[in-house]
């Protein structure tokens, strides 16, 4: 097993990105599994997840969007593995919270980065 | 309005469908070409899940797609229509007036050849494709609206990754 608890999956470089954005803000990418996706299928996005759970030990996984290929592969995954956290819609703030965390608890700290990562978002400026 | 787009789409609703699509098409509705999901509640409520309230999914099988379609396209809201293979499509385009056909997505799988960044194909396919066009079809490649369409014959003469 890795020292990583988290798996990234999404659209483009979307988990490179965040990851590699973890990594220099924290030096601790490595706490995080980015996952490419480009030209996979369906049934290939939820092999390459299910594979990357096995290798690495991660029980959470986060991604981009609600509607996206990698959060409907995770959703199948989860009613293999009921231990998994999904966690859709994350962002940076969400993921240093996580990796910044204690990570005795994976699925715990999941639930705790997501809220960090929802009251992340501000607005500044004029509006209407 | 009607529906907008015919899709065939490996991955059925997913981000480039709902956002990349969806919206600037101002979409109400998808309708969801696909034996499996049809016989599922598990599945359809997994797709319902993926889009944003305001948009509807329903769900059809194959045979009784192609009855149901001008229905649809009598809707007054814009509807998209995903099937997930070219076997699926090929029905509606002989039985249910589909004229214009959309490979938005048909991705890697073993003994496919890579055509563009989102399309791999087998003999089999190819020749598909093919007949979807001599059953009065038009068919173009494009993923999302940004991207310029690929007609057909580009799409099958295109090699990428090789």
């Amino acid at each position: 097993m890795s020292e990583a608890r988290g798996v990234v999956a999404g659209h483009g470089e979307f988990a490179a990105g965040l990851v590699s954005a973890v990594d220099a803000i924290t030096g601790c990418g490595a706490i995080l599994v980015p996952l490419q996706v480009r030209g996979l299928c369906g049934d290939d996005i939820l092999a390459l997840l299910r594979e990357t759970l096995v290798a690495t030990g991660c029980r959470v996984i986060f991604t981009d969007l609600q509607a996206g290929s990698c959060t409907m592969a995770a959703r199948r995954l989860l009613r293999e593995h009921g231990e998994v956290t999904l966690v859709a819609g994350a962002n940076l703030p969400m993921l240093l919270e996580f990796v910044l965390s204690s990570l005795d608890n994976p699925n715990a700290a999941a639930v705790a980065a997501a809220e960090r990562g929802r009251n992340a978002v501000s607005v500044v400026g004029a509006q209407e | 309005m009607t529906l907008l787009l015919n899709r065939i789409d490996d991955r059925l609703i997913h981000g480039q469908v709902v956002v990349g699509w969806g919206q600037p098409l101002n979409v109400r509705f998808i309708v969801l070409v696909d034996d499996d999901v049809a016989e599922s509640d598990w599945e359809q409520d997994l797709y319902r899940a993926g889009v944003p309230p305001e948009m509807e999914v329903m769900f059809h099988t194959v045979e009784d797609a192609a009855a149901a379609l001008a229905g649809y396209r009598a809707d007054s809201r814009a509807g998209l229509l995903v099937t997930g293979s070219i076997a699926s499509m090929r029905s509606l385009v002989a039985d249910g007036d589909v004229r214009d056909v959309n490979v938005g997505g048909i991705h890697h799988r073993r003994g496919r050849t890579q055509h563009l960044r989102y399309v791999f194909l087998t003999d089999q396919e190819r020749a598909a494709l093919r007949e979807l066009q001599s059953l009065g079809a038009v068919v173009t490649a494009q993923d999302v609206p940004a991207t310029k369409p690929v007609p057909l014959p580009e799409l099958l003469l295109a090699r990428e990754g090789a």
